[in-house]
């Protein structure tokens, strides 16, 4: 049963990503740009997790958690440039 | 006791997620201790004045119903983004707070953010409006209501008077 | 393998996979901003949550005892995705994007 989960769920969240990576190049706003990263990474999360189960690593969880923090925090500097023109005042 | 432990429930959370992130064993529980004592001793100035927490099973209620509307809300946010973009009713909606407490509002607004279909969007400067993007609204005023009685009543319960 | 726990890892595998999806299609065909940021913000969360409940049954199933380290991922990402909507949101009403004009009420001035 897992040998055809894995697979599809490998599939949708692809699926997914390129869907970002179109909201990404299409824009049309710098703000859509910056929310489509922020998806983007979060996605990126749940496909390592998913790797982790493929290859029965446990050294996944420490890639995923440092996209997690690294992620956001780029997400609230990019947010914060936007309506501050400053990241940190 | 409280000058060695400003915020209990800070340590507490810190000690756990140590262990967590660690494994469990007792090198680690004795060092993560140690963290859990030293790192809000040392960050103490930073911290805003955070409430007292009054009822803690409220607490335990408030986040399993947060659970639950995260769920539910998955399945409503589901069916109106795959159905016609047409048909959605989006609004901004302000909506005026009852809490005074910073960390309450914060509470109030990430659950928001996380429930069905409300995003927030900013806290006026004096703390008393808050203002909510809805994907589908129906009723203003149902929409207020419902948020308040909902997690605002719960959130005034665990955290004020 | 236990089936029931292969069971339930592949359910979860897909519920995370397919929220994640619906998530990202929201992304990517709404029509406004502000209308885009609600896809992210839920469905997202709610397909990492599936993933992360699917290998941390996996786990605990292989060494048969609870491994419980991923659940700081979901709680991290629980306590940031409201933030960054937030902010994102501010930004957006920063440089006063575009919204549908059907939408009811107006955004603050930043």
């Amino acid at each position: 049963m897992l040998a055809i989960a894995l697979p599809v769920g490998f599939g949708l969240i692809v699926l997914a990503l390129l869907l970002n990576l179109y909201r990404l190049l299409r824009g049309p706003t710098l703000p859509d740009r910056a929310l489509a990263l922020d998806t983007m990474y979060i996605n990126a999360i749940a496909l390592i997790v998913l790797y982790g189960i493929a290859t029965d690593g446990k050294l996944y969880f420490e890639a995923g958690m440092l996209i997690a923090l690294i992620g956001f925090v780029s997400t609230v500097a990019v947010a914060k440039y936007m309506t501050r023109g400053d990241i940190i005042e | 006791m409280s000058r060695l432990l400003p915020f209990p429930m800070l340590s507490l959370l810190l000690w756990l997620s140590w262990l967590l992130l660690n494994g469990f064993s007792w090198g680690h529980g004795l060092l993560g201790l140690v963290l859990a004592v030293v790192l809000p001793l040392g960050t103490r100035p930073f911290w805003p004045n955070v409430p007292r927490l009054r009822d803690f099973l409220k607490l335990v209620r408030f986040v399993l119903v947060v659970h639950w509307d995260i769920i539910t809300a998955n399945l409503v946010v589901a069916r109106l983004i795959l159905g016609s973009p047409r048909k959605l009713r989006p609004a901004f909606v302000e909506m005026p707070l009852e809490l005074t407490d910073d960390f309450a509002i914060t509470l109030l607004t990430s659950t928001i953010s996380l429930t069905p279909g409300t995003v927030s969007a900013d806290v006026s400067e004096d703390r008393r409006t808050l203002l909510i993007h809805a994907l589908d609204m129906d009723d203003e005023a149902a929409l207020v209501a419902q948020i308040k009685q909902r997690y605002e009543r719960p959130l005034k319960e665990i955290f004020e008077c | 393998m236990n089936q029931v726990v292969e069971f339930l890892v592949s359910a979860a595998i897909l519920v995370g996979g397919v929220f994640a999806l619906v998530g990202s299609i929201g992304l990517a065909r709404l029509p406004d901003f502000y209308l885009r940021l609600h896809g992210p913000t839920k469905a997202t969360t709610l397909g990492v949550g599936g993933t992360i409940l699917a290998s941390l049954l996996f786990f605990s199933w292989r060494e048969q005892a609870l491994q419980l380290q991923e659940v700081l991922i979901a709680l991290f990402l629980f306590i940031t995705a409201p933030v960054s909507a937030h902010m994102l949101a501010k930004a957006a009403m920063h440089r006063e994007l575009k919204r549908r004009e059907d939408t009811r009420g107006r955004p603050w001035k930043q």
